[in-house]
C-alpha cells in the first residue's frame, strides 16, 4: 500500500515538499530539431504534491520541455519517468497507462470545438472507465462546479469567454482525477482577476486533492503566488540555470539572467529604464 | 516509488463499506480506505443499497477513516445525496478531513445535490420550426449574397477607376493557382467527356447510319454547354473552396479585422484579386476544355465510327458557328464571377473556430455549383429567346 500512503500524505499536506517521494524524474533530456539543439541535458525531479514552475524567456525551450514531459515528443537522449514509468519509451497500453495519471491544460484550452463542454469533459471517462452515464453526468457537473462554472454543460466552447474556456479546459484536464497536472501558460490571455482566480484554483486543487502541478509560465505574479519551487531555463546554455523558491531566486540569485528575469529588466534597457519588460529581439 | 503501479478495474476494491442500523430509523454507512475513480461505480452501487429501504429515514455517511477521496467519488456521494433527498430521506456527511473539506469548499454542494437537477438540455426543435428556420436562413443567405454582390461591385468599380489599387501580384498568383495548376485536371476530364459523349452518340446514330452527326452532337454540346459547365464545376471545387478556406482562416484569426482597422476595404483587398483572376483564367480554361472535348469526340469518331479525320473536322466546322463558342464563353465568364463571389463571401462569413472554416469551404462548393446550374438554366433560356439559339 505504498501508493495509498503517499497519496494520503500528499493530500493531508503533512511532510515538507522536499522530503516527499519523487513523482517525476527528468534525466539528461536532450532535444534537437534537425541541427539545432534546444535542450542540452536537462535534469530535475518533481516531488509529490509540489507546484513547480518552469520559467524562462521566450524561445528558451520551456514549452519544448513540457512536450517531452507529457509524451508528445520524444527526446533525442535522456528519459522522463512519470511515477516510475518511462514515458519516453512507452508505447501503446503502457503509454496509455501513464497518460491516465496526467492531465494537461493547454495554452488556449484546446477544447474540441464541435463538442459541448460536457462532452469535452466526459470524453476520457467514457473511453477509459465503465461508469454508467448518470455517474459520468454527476462527475462532469462536479468538475465544472470545482472550476466555478455552472450551467454551461451544453454550451459549445465558441460560446464561452476566454476565462471560461480556460476553466472548462481545466475541468477537462481534471476529469480522470490525475495525479499530475501540467499547465502551459495558464494565465496567458486572461485579465489579472481571472488570472488570480485561476491561481487560487490551482492552489486549492493542490491542497485538497494533493495534485502535483507543473506550470510553464513567464507570468511573474503567478509564479510568486503559486509555485513552491521554480526552475529556470535559458536559451544560451540550453539548460537549467537556476532552481529554488521563487522568492529566493528573485532576491538572492547572482546570475544576471535570473536577476533580469525576476526584476523585469530589458537586456538593452537596463540603464535607460525605458519600457522595462519589453523583450529585445 | 517502487510499487507505484496503476491499478486496473479488475483489481479488488481498495475500500471497505459497513453499515450500522443500531438506531432505527437512522442508518450510518462507513466508508474506509481509498476511494478513487476506479471504484466509483462500485461505491455508487454500495451506497445506493445503503440508502434504500422503507425503514430508513435518515442516512449518515461516515468518512472519518478515508485515506484518500478523489473528486469523482465526491460526485458519486453528491449523486447519492440527491437520490436520498428525492426519496424524502435525510442525508448527512460526518468525519470530514481537512482535505475533504477543502474539496467541498471548491464546489457548491447545494446545487450539485438539488433534488431536481433538471439540467437545461437543449430541446429538439419541432419539424415546423426547423422548416421555418431553414427558410429564414435561406432568405438571410440570399440577402447576404445580394449585399456582398453590391460590396464587390463597388470594389470592382473602384478598382477599374484606380487600377493601381488592385493587388496585381496577388492576382497573378491566384490566376496561376486557379488556371495553370488546373490544366491537367480540366484537360483529362474534358477529354474523357468528349470520348464518352462521342461513344454514346455513335451507339445511337450508327443504327441510322448517321455516324457523321456525332461530330455535330459532340461539338455543339461541348462548346455550348458541357465544356463551360464542367470547367466551372471543377473551378468551384478547386478554387472556390480554396478562397473560402483562405479568407475564412483570415477571418477567424482576426486578420480581416486587422485589415479593416488599417483602413483597407477587405473586399477590395481580398476578394477583387481573386474574382479578377478567375474571370481572366476561366475563359482560357473553357477554350482548352472545348478543344480537348472535340479531340475526344474525334478519337471515338475515327476509332469506332469509321469516319476519317478530315470528314469529322469538316462536319464539325459546318455544325459549329462562332456564336456557339461565344455562348460558351459568356456562360463561363458568368460562372467564374459566381464561383469567385460565393467563395469569397463564404470565407467572410466564417466566425469563431476551425469548424466554421470547414463549413464555409463546403458551403462555397455547394452554393457555387447550385448557382452555376441556376445561372446556366437562365442563360440558356435567354440565348434561346433573345439570341440565335
Amino acid at each position: 500500500m505504498a501508493e495509498t500512503t503517499e497519496i494520503a500524505t500528499a493530500q493531508t499536506d503533512a511532510a515538507p515538499i522536499a522530503e516527499r517521494p519523487v513523482i517525476v524524474q527528468v534525466r539528461d533530456v536532450v532535444v534537437r530539431y534537425g541541427e539545432a539543439t534546444i535542450l542540452d541535458g536537462v535534469t530535475f525531479d518533481i516531488h509529490q504534491g509540489e507546484i513547480l514552475a518552469i520559467l524562462g524567456g521566450s524561445g528558451c525551450g520551456k514549452s519544448t520541455l513540457l512536450r517531452q514531459l507529457i509524451g508528445l515528443e520524444r527526446p533525442a537522449a535522456g528519459n522522463v519517468l512519470i511515477d516510475g514509468d518511462d514515458i519516453t519509451a512507452a508505447e501503446g497500453k503502457e503509454q496509455e497507462k501513464i497518460l491516465r495519471k496526467i492531465g494537461i491544460l493547454f495554452q488556449n484550452g484546446a477544447l474540441f470545438g464541435s463538442m459541448t463542454v460536457a462532452e469535452n469533459i466526459s470524453l476520457r471517462l467514457l473511453e477509459y472507465s465503465d461508469l454508467p452515464p448518470a455517474i459520468i453526468d454527476a462527475i462532469v457537473r462536479m468538475k465544472l462546479s470545482m472550476v466555478g462554472l455552472d450551467d454551461i454543460e451544453y454550451d459549445l466552447p465558441s460560446e464561452l469567454s476566454g476565462g471560461m474556456k480556460k476553466r472548462a479546459a481545466l475541468a477537462r484536464a481534471l476529469a480522470m482525477d490525475p495525479r499530475i497536472l501540467f499547465c502551459d501558460e495558464p494565465s496567458s490571455g486572461l485579465d489579472p482577476i481571472s488570472s488570480a482566480e485561476l491561481d487560487n484554483l490551482l492552489i486549492q486543487l493542490n491542497r485538497s486533492l494533493g495534485v502535483t502541478i507543473v506550470v510553464v509560465t513567464h507570468d511573474l505574479a503567478s509564479i510568486a503566488a503559486i509555485a513552491h519551487r521554480a526552475i529556470m531555463l535559458d536559451k544560451s546554455v540550453k539548460k537549467i540555470i537556476a532552481e529554488g523558491k521563487p522568492a529566493d531566486l528573485k532576491e538572492h540569485n547572482d546570475n544576471p539572467l535570473v536577476k533580469n528575469f525576476f526584476n523585469r529588466v530589458a537586456e538593452s534597457g537596463e540603464n535607460l529604464n525605458i519600457r522595462p519588460g519589453k523583450e529585445k529581439r | 516509488m517502487a510499487g507505484n503501479k496503476p491499478k486496473d478495474s479488475e483489481t479488488p476494491p481498495s475500500y471497505h463499506v459497513s453499515q450500522d442500523d443500531s438506531h432505527p430509523p437512522e442508518r450510518t454507512i462507513s466508508l474506509v480506505g481509498r476511494l478513487a475513480l476506479i471504484d466509483a461505480s462500485r461505491i455508487h452501487a454500495d451506497l445506493l443499497k445503503g440508502v434504500e429501504g422503507e425503514a430508513v429515514a435518515s442516512v449518515t455517511l461516515d468518512l472519518s477513516d478515508v485515506e484518500y477521496l478523489d473528486s469523482a467519488v465526491m460526485a458519486v456521494v453528491f449523486d447519492i445525496e440527491r437520490i436520498a433527498k428525492e426519496a424524502g430521506k435525510k442525508f448527512q456527511l460526518s468525519g470530514l478531513s481537512e482535505a475533504i473539506k477543502g474539496l467541498l469548499a471548491l464546489v457548491d454542494p447545494e446545487k450539485l445535490t438539488a433534488a431536481a437537477t433538471a439540467a437545461k438540455k437543449p430541446k429538439r426543435e419541432r419539424t415546423l420550426a426547423q422548416i421555418g428556420g431553414g427558410v429564414l436562413s435561406f432568405l438571410a443567405d440570399a440577402r447576404a449574397f445580394i449585399a456582398f454582390v453590391g460590396d464587390a461591385t463597388i470594389a470592382m468599380v473602384g478598382s477599374v477607376v484606380h487600377p493601381g489599387s488592385v493587388r496585381w501580384r496577388d492576382t497573378f498568383l491566384y490566376a496561376e493557382r486557379a488556371g495553370a495548376d488546373a490544366l491537367p485536371l480540366v484537360g483529362l476530364v474534358s477529354l474523357l467527356l468528349g470520348l464518352i459523349l462521342g461513344f454514346q452518340a455513335l451507339i445511337q446514330l450508327k443504327q441510322f447510319g448517321a455516324n457523321i452527326y456525332a461530330a455535330d452532337l459532340v461539338g455543339l454540346s461541348v462548346l455550348r454547354e458541357l465544356g463551360p459547365l464542367m470547367t466551372c464545376i471543377l473551378v468551384a471545387g478547386r478554387s472556390g473552396s480554396a478562397f473560402a478556406a483562405e479568407i475564412g482562416t483570415m477571418e477567424v484569426n482576426e486578420e480581416v479585422d486587422a485589415l479593416t482597422t488599417m483602413g483597407f476595404d477587405p473586399v477590395r483587398f481580398l476578394a477583387v484579386p481573386r474574382i479578377v483572376a478567375l474571370t481572366c483564367v476561366v475563359p482560357v480554361l473553357t477554350i482548352y476544355s472545348g478543344f480537348l472535348g472535340l479531340l475526344g469526340g474525334l478519337i471515338v469518331g475515327v476509332g469506332m465510327g469509321d469516319l476519317t479525320v478530315s470528314a469529322y473536322l469538316i462536319q464539325s466546322q459546318k455544325a459549329i458557328h462562332l456564336w456557339d463558342i461565344g455562348q460558351g464563353l459568356i456562360k463561363c465568364e458568368v460562372y467564374a464571377i459566381v464561383v469567385g463571389l460565393v467563395g469569397c463571401m463564404r470565407g467572410f462569413q466564417a466566425r469563431g473556430n476551425a469548424a466554421s472554416v470547414g463549413q464555409a469551404t463546403t458551403s462555397a462548393v455547394v452554393t457555387g455549383i447550385f448557382l452555376i446550374i441556376i445561372v446556366d438554366a437562365v442563360l440558356t433560356l435567354m440565348f434561346q429567346y433573345f439570341g440565335r439559339g
